[in-house]
């Protein structure tokens, strides 16, 4: 998956995490704490989600990774890279 | 020849769950949506652990720990229960507080804390303000040397009334003290005491049973009046669990059980590092409690506007957390229930609860017992008094429940209602990094208690086992 196509999973992830809120014009480099309402179980979906759909393993030292959108891509780019959309 | 509870049970599961209190009950839910086979095994004939009910004859249903729990728990069961379950969740408005310091009513969030505190109370408004905002901010991972009566001290020192207000609803919801640490308070009162307190229409019987369907629903086998009796190691991992007699395969074990009981009684201390053993020991449990019910006759109606929906009472001309737990009772906290609990039965029901002391009670001989429960109702009654006059005419049934109940029912050591205290967590997170697969979820640390505290519990505890079964 491209950066690109990574982004549009997260965004729906969060879509699906947080259904009132618009998750598709979300600013890169700031935190989705301060864009949306997210607490710590909903970073914990975001988590598990990854998990159950592309079956990617986040260990949770590195939860901190997933705080932006930008931090977030970057940090899921080597993990997804070979996986077909 | 006694029936078997595990009849056509299969030899073997991806994770067996052991003890279906919310936590259970969510780990369980979660694991079978993402695919796992799961067993749960409840050692009482029914499920829901504390979170539970009984009857009594002419139709009266009394609920255990149906209290008021935060508004969290609709976003927790509509993402990991159903979204029926949470549509049921409705707000319990008038929540009320009398002691000899103040008597109030509150809507139990943000706002009318601030304005009682402001107005009534007499504090600066940025004052509040702070306060609010440093609970929230405070986190499990944060400083841990400050407890709780110090942070009051910070923002209200010599204040005990603003301190009663404040930490007695949180005191009453865990067993916390102000000698526990800043941070357990901060998270709990920023969880509990901002947005109101809401209840489950219907009952904890509906709910428990709307949670069971979901779990058949999803896959899970589950088995009540099965005790699961010890948890096998091989190989410094997880490998079977007998229950009812049979040993059952499982790859993990989350066990809902208490914290101490799953480590010293179901695995067995010579599977541990000793230095794990000696962290494990130096875990203090948090304490028991003592409840009185009691049933109105069915034409008997409650005055709502005098008694509210939960009623935090004291006596005690200070507030002081340790006087809690004195078995010369205090304090008491009602939860009134209407015929609007259980539109269909038409009923009306009071439960008084007390923090308590298992060592007050175990030690007793059986009259002794006896006469302390028969004391427990009637000085119960007396204090019922003041809020609903003439109640002994208007009662149809009383019962109470002692710390040896809840030892009875949940199986916990001591009796413990409210987990562990701190240092608990920590304990219970590093199970896995002891011995691979084995997890517990259930009533710990004082954060991950009460009904919302164990249903997220049972989801954070969830995921890691998720992991580690796809590994």
């Amino acid at each position: 998956m491209t950066g690109a196509e990574i982004k549009e999973a997260v965004v729906e992830i969060l879509s699906d995490i947080a259904p009132d809120e618009d998750c598709t014009n979300l600013k890169e480099d700031v935190a989705f704490r301060d864009q949306l309402e997210l607490d710590s179980m909903d970073f914990l979906d975001i988590v598990m989600e990854l998990r159950k759909r592309y079956r990617v393993q986040i260990p949770e030292e590195d939860y901190p990774q997933l705080a932006s959108m930008a931090s977030t891509v970057a940090y899921l780019e080597p993990l997804m890279k070979d996986m077909e959309k | 020849m006694p029936k078997d509870f595990l009849r056509d049970a299969k030899d073997a599961y991806d994770v067996v769950v052991i003890g279906s209190g919310l936590a259970g009950l969510t780990a369980a839910n979660t694991l079978a949506r993402n695919g796992h086979s799961v067993l749960l095994l409840e050692q009482h004939y029914k499920l829901g652990g504390l979170a539970t009910w009984f009857r009594r004859p002419g139709g009266h249903i009394f609920d255990v720990s149906l209290h008021g729990f935060p508004a969290g728990m609709i976003k927790s069961c509509r993402r990991y229960w159903n979204s029926q379950i949470a549509d049921s969740i409705v707000q319990l408005k008038h929540i009320r507080f009398d002691n000899p310091m103040f008597s109030l009513s509150t809507t139990f969030d943000r706002r009318d804390f601030t304005r009682h505190l402001v107005e009534r109370f007499g504090v600066a408004r940025k004052t509040v303000d702070e306060f609010f905002d440093t609970a929230r901010a405070m986190t499990h991972l944060g400083d841990q040397s400050m407890t709780a009566g110090e942070l009051f001290e910070r923002f209200f020192p010599g204040r005990e009334d603003v301190v009663r207000l404040l930490m007695e609803p949180i005191t009453y919801a865990n067993g916390s003290t102000l000698e526990d640490p800043a941070l357990t308070y901060g998270i709990v009162f920023s969880n509990f005491m901002s947005k109101g307190v809401y209840t489950f229409a219907g009952g904890t019987d509906k709910l428990i049973g709307m949670m069971d369907a979901e779990l058949r629903r999803n896959g899970v086998d589950v088995r009540i009046r099965c005790r699961a009796e010890k948890i096998h190691v091989e190989r410094g991992r997880v490998a079977a669990v007998t229950a009812a007699g049979r040993r059952i395969g499982c790859r993990a074990v989350v066990s809902n059980g208490n914290l101490k009981g799953t480590i010293f009684d179901l695995v067995g201390q010579a599977c541990f590092d000793p230095r794990f053993i000696e962290e494990a020991q130096a875990v203090r449990l948090n304490n028991s409690s003592t409840q009185v019910y009691m049933a109105l006759k069915p034409d008997v109606r409650l005055d709502e506007a005098e008694c509210g929906d939960l009623l935090f009472t004291s006596t005690a001309p200070v507030f002081r957390t340790d006087l809690l737990l004195n078995r010369q009772v205090t304090s008491r906290t009602y939860s009134f229930y209407y015929p609007k609990t259980r539109p269909e039965r038409n009923r009306s029901l009071i439960v008084s609860s007390t923090n308590a002391r298992y060592e007050d009670w175990a030690g007793l001989g059986r009259a002794d017992y006896q006469e302390s429960k028969r004391r427990l109702v009637e000085t119960t009654l007396d204090a019922v008094e003041k809020y609903v006059p003439k109640i002994r005419e208007k009662i149809d049934a009383t019962d109470c429940a002692t710390p040896l109940t809840f030892e009875r029912y949940t199986s916990h050591w001591a009796g413990s209602s409210f987990g562990t205290k701190f240092e608990g967590l920590a304990v219970s997170r590093r199970l896995p990094r002891e011995i691979a697969g084995l997890y517990h979820a259930g009533s710990v640390g004082i954060i991950m208690s009460g009904w919302l505290g164990a249903v997220n519990y049972g989801v954070i505890v969830s995921n890691d086992v998720d992991a580690f079964l796809l590994d």
